[in-house]
């Protein structure tokens, strides 16, 4: 049992992994956009939108989804040490 | 002062920094060679990790790479970076938890198989050995250009300095080396570029700098340079001439290898707590994207500036004349580097004047008829010595030089240390204690580790005399082995429940593929003229060489699901293994009971 929430502690590990791996899966959504998609194959679609001399697609490939993984990581830091707590899973 | 007692005086000072750091932190327990004590805080981690990463690739070759490419070689900006949002979101936190010293030793608790163990032991030591060539060959030209020595003797000074520090410390000394490092690296590489940035855009960021405005020309930066080298006949710097699937693959072989080094991965279990591996993954990549925000900055305005040189009244006027070149002081840089053998010019036509221009293209041919003009003048330029001569191009002060060959060798040592760390700890704690002589002794064991340490420099430095291309390229096969091999039977063993034989069987299929295929391409075991195939002509779908480490991951996924499902599932212990690896709470205890 955990003594925060009192629930079950065998389905609770399983709800935290869960929220967990739904974490993960939108951080990486979010991943390949910026890169594999803006970055690459999605170029084409956005060349429209200038940016200092080139377009949004060539910004993303060297410039902005490096911005954006640093986000993801440090948005998924601050989330899971906060469901850790919100499981009680977090370490002593 | 001449540039020679500058350069002299940099890398003496940072190399007396880091010995002093060494002596310091000497390390006397296995858990401190292996994993610094488990004190590192996230910050100081993440710094330490960002200089074990950032290798003479890294500094020396890849602003290089994306300058003579455009466009196209964003994979190495994107992919060695987004690794971590892999390493940070797949494996970090979880690997922390698990306690252990090594990556093979997850493998062969987390599979229960003393052949998984083995087989990743093997697999680390490839990628390892595969990676250290190219930092052996970056210290050689750091050396080669800065002390004038050939590179030969560069690269055997750089053998001894890596194994006085890396020999002695372990991890402990490694770790707080590489933060010093770091500071050396990170300075190097900047400096230069604000510099740069501000003579030509006059912004102080060359990462905006680059989308900014050429000053000379009133016109934007990417532009300009999109316009001169179109008008030499060379691809459009900003748009997209190669194929998009080995673009994509590359990027992706490159993102999932990058989470698949062992002597990264590793890095993460020398922090305290869970939490902090996932800060500490998020940090890293601070520290690195400070230079891989600038390299591509780097790499533009250093190509505009170099064709500009050779073009200096513009690329429909007269070429840069010989006399020029032997005079005038903004082009001393040439003569310092063609004596390094690393650039060369010949006047073929006899006019008196250096043409630089792609006389593969078809206008440029024409033109060249029409001018008289015999080829391309400038035929040889090593791509690798970009940055460190980018200084040198600019006008920068000697100081600045200085400070350059100082971080070259910073990044190059950093690396090698942290992969002949994981060498030694794989073949002491993997091979010696886990397989052949369990019962050896701490101290038994520290000593094999030191032994084994020395070794692998010895086969570092001769690989690095007999290097199989560019130090970025050889970089990249390591990057297909680690990709194909070891990120895919860890992700499976924290996310899935897949059994021993279908990780063995996975892990060998994706290694082997992935080493035929590399080996087809490039030579049995690098060897010049043993190739079937070329990468201009590739075996499967167009995919080259470089390219195929992520094909090389979903074989190993594929194959490992496939035996997993028709043999026994995983025991109990080992679900219950699984179950607490994707808990934080109780990593401490994890750890203390080792």
């Amino acid at each position: 049992m955990s003594p925060e929430t009192g629930r079950d502690s065998a389905s609770d590990g399983k709800a935290y992994w869960a929220a967990n791996v739904r974490i993960i899966k939108i951080s990486l959504i979010i991943w390949a956009l910026v890169s594999f998609g803006f970055g690459i194959l999605l170029r084409p679609l956005i060349s429209g939108i200038q940016v200092g001399g080139s377009d949004l697609g060539f910004w993303f490939a060297q410039q902005g989804s490096i911005l954006v993984f640093l986000a993801i990581i440090f948005f998924y830091a601050w989330k899971m040490n906060k469901l850790d707590r919100e499981f009680g899973v977090e370490e002593e | 002062m001449d540039q020679f007692t500058i350069n002299l005086l940099f890398v003496g000072a940072s190399f007396a920094i880091y010995i002093g750091i060494a002596i310091w932190a000497r390390a006397g327990s296995t858990s401190e060679f292996y994993a610094a004590g488990r004190g590192v805080h996230p910050v100081t981690n993440g710094m330490a990790t960002a200089a074990d990463w950032m290798s003479a690739a890294s500094f020396l070759s890849m602003a290089g790479l994306i300058a003579f490419v455009g466009y196209d070689n964003s994979a190495y900006l994107m992919g060695w970076t987004g690794g971590y949002v892999l390493l940070a979101l797949l494996l970090a936190p979880y690997l922390r938890k698990f306690g252990k010293f090594t990556v093979s030793e997850f493998i062969g608790d987390r599979f229960y198989s003393p052949t998984a163990r083995l087989v990743a032991v093997i697999c680390l030591i490839i990628c390892s050995v595969t990676y250290v060539i190219g930092q052996m060959t970056g210290v050689g030209v750091a050396f080669g250009r800065f002390l004038e020595v050939d590179n030969t003797t560069g690269l055997l000074i750089g053998a001894v300095i890596v194994f006085a520090y890396a020999v002695f410390g372990g991890m402990k000394g490694v770790t707080y080396t590489q933060v010093a490092q770091y500071i050396v690296l990170i300075l190097a590489y900047t400096i230069p570029a604000i510099f740069i940035s501000l003579q030509l855009t006059g912004n102080p960021i060359p990462g905006l700098g680059l989308f900014g405005t050429d000053l000379a020309s009133g016109e934007p930066l990417l532009q300009k340079l999109d316009q001169i080298v179109t008008e030499l006949g060379f691809n459009q710097y900003t748009a997209h001439d190669g194929d998009t699937l080995n673009l994509v693959l590359f990027t992706l072989s490159l993102m999932i290898g990058t989470a698949g080094l062992p002597h990264v991965i590793m890095r993460f279990f020398t922090v305290p707590r869970v939490a902090d591996a996932r800060w500490s993954a998020g940090w890293a990549l601070v520290f690195i994207a400070l230079l891989y925000l600038t390299a591509p900055a780097v790499g533009a305005m250093a190509r505009l500036n170099i064709t500009q040189q050779f073009w200096p009244n513009g690329t429909d006027a007269q070429a840069v004349s010989l006399e020029q070149i032997e005079t005038d002081p903004a082009y001393d840089w040439m003569a310092t580097w063609q004596q390094t053998g690393m650039l060369g010019w010949e006047d073929l036509n006899g006019d008196g004047l250096i043409q630089y221009y792609n006389d593969a293209s078809p206008d440029m041919q024409e033109r060249a008829a029409a001018e008289g003009w015999e080829g391309n003048e400038l035929n040889n330029f090593n791509r690798d010595i970009l940055v460190l001569a980018n200084p040198e191009i600019a006008n920068l002060p000697s100081w600045v030089i200085g400070l350059i060959a100082a971080g070259g060798l910073a990044a190059a040592l950093s690396t090698a240390a942290g992969l002949l760390l994981a060498i030694s700890s794989a073949v002491s704690h993997d091979l010696m204690k886990g397989q052949l002589t369990p019962n050896i002794s701490e101290k038994g064991e520290l000593l094999s580790a030191r032994i084994a340490m020395a070794v692998a420099i010895a086969v570092a430095t001769w690989l690095g005399l007999n290097p199989p291309g560019f130090a970025a390229q050889t970089v990249a096969l390591a990057f297909g082995l680690a990709a194909s091999s070891i990120f895919p039977v860890l992700m499976m063993g924290i996310f899935t429940k897949v059994n021993n034989k279908g990780a063995v069987a996975g892990m060998l299929a994706g290694l082997l593929l992935t080493l035929l295929y590399i080996f087809l391409h490039k030579g049995w075991f690098f060897i010049p003229g043993t190739n079937s195939f070329t990468d201009a002509e590739p075996l499967l779908f167009g995919i080259k060489s470089t390219s195929f480490g992520a094909v090389g991951a979903l074989v190993n996924f594929a194959v490992a699901f496939a035996v997993s499902k028709t043999t026994t599932p995983i025991p109990a212990r080992i679900e219950d293994l699984v179950e607490s690896v994707r808990i934080p709470r109780g990593a401490g205890a994890a750890a203390a009971d080792h």
